[in-house]
């Protein structure tokens, strides 16, 4: 495809998902409350999105995964949350 | 335009979304064993599942002329209790002989624990011991990257498995190249939220590999939708792609890969 067609294709869907985070920014900041490390770690993702690199998918999904590679001794639930909390922690070891 | 669907959880869909898979040109479904979304409670719980997928499943896919398949296992959800896991794992071998019955899937991890660990590692062991094919679960978002890598080295160490024998599922940017520099097939999941859209996929499929891939929708009891594949071959479409490299993603690839057991035939063929 050129630059053009992926525009024609996708800049519409794009531009609907973009004002969708930007209105999530703003409606975090407008809640009460101290929030948890997915706010932190959802900022730092979006850094991928004016990187030059190429691979700013991977960027962003590496930028929320768990880093480390030895396996945990205890399951804490079943589910995952969509970020890493870091070391140290309830769910990150 | 006709397509396999490779791993979709229909016995939790409704008789209404295999009627509306095969108009939409679905000519095989494979089923691998997973979480009921309870964790069962005795090993009883999993020979009725298994009897399910063996028996009930095909005959209700029967009634649309569609070839229904399964995959045996305890998904690493259930995997923390070991002495279950092990009781589940003895059951496996009375049903690896079903008609139906392509290998031993999805096995993975969930949360990367020592225990899922330990089963994973027992499923390739069983898997290496009958000659089977595998069809290996990836952990869901930010545990997926370090899950990947604990299971490649798991399969890795093990040794017996062959590589193209085996499919790691739910791959993204971040996994797939990984599974692919490995030998394995990759699956892509077009599943709304925690996995895949159509235009990431094809992305992928465009950067990445365009044989040892297949695509499915993992459909289940979640936000689901059984034709994100045929959805997706729509947006092949608007891209340009030729309906002979379409065709090759959605249906060419997957037979070639389940074909690697002889019980896997399509009608008409
Ligand atoms: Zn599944």
């Amino acid at each position: 495809m050129t630059k053009q067609q992926v525009l024609d294709l996708y800049f519409m869907d794009a531009r609907s998902k973009l004002i969708d985070i930007a209105a999530f920014l703003d409606r975090l900041d407008r809640a009460e409350g101290q929030p948890d490390f997915r706010a932190g770690e959802f900022r730092k993702a979006l850094e991928w999105m004016q990187s030059a690199d190429q691979e700013r998918a991977k960027g962003v999904l590496l930028s929320l995964s768990d880093p480390t590679t030895e396996p945990i001794a205890k399951a804490p639930g079943k589910g995952a949350c969509g970020a890493w909390p870091g070391p140290g922690t309830e769910e990150g070891r | 335009m006709r397509y396999i669907e490779p791993h979709g959880h229909m016995v939790s869909r409704t008789t209404d979304d295999y009627e509306a898979m095969v108009y939409a040109g679905c000519a095989a479904v494979c089923e691998p064993a997973f979480w009921a979304g309870f964790d069962r409670g005795s090993v009883e719980g999993f020979r009725d599942y298994f009897c399910q997928l063996t028996d009930y499943e095909p005959r209700r896919a029967a009634r649309f002329g569609l070839p229904h398949y399964s995959w045996l296992c305890i998904n690493p959800k259930e995997s923390e209790d070991m002495v279950l896991a092990e009781e589940v794992l003895s059951i496996i071998p009375d049903f690896l002989g079903c008609p139906n019955v392509l290998g031993i899937g999805e096995i993975g991890l969930n949360k990367n624990t020592r225990n899922e660990l330990r089963i994973l590692e027992r499923h390739i062991d069983v898997a290496a011991q009958h000659g089977q094919l595998v069809l290996v679960h990836t952990p869901h978002l930010e545990d997926k990257l370090k899950g990947t890598r604990l299971i490649l080295d798991a399969i890795r160490a093990d040794g017996r498995l062959v590589a193209d024998r085996v499919i790691i599922d739910h791959c993204e940017e971040h996994t797939l190249g990984l599974v692919l520099d490995r030998g394995h097939w990759a699956g892509i999941t077009l599943y709304p939220e925690s996995k895949t859209t159509p235009a990431r996929a094809i992305d992928m499929y465009e950067q990445y590999s365009r044989q040892n891939l297949w695509l499915n929708s993992a459909c289940d009891w979640g936000r689901s939708d059984p034709l994100s594949i045929p959805k997706t071959v729509l947006e092949m479409r608007r891209r340009g792609h030729r309906e002979s490299a379409i065709e090759g993603l959605v249906y060419g690839n997957p037979v070639r890969f389940l074909s690697q057991n002889p019980r896997f035939q399509l009608r008409l063929e």
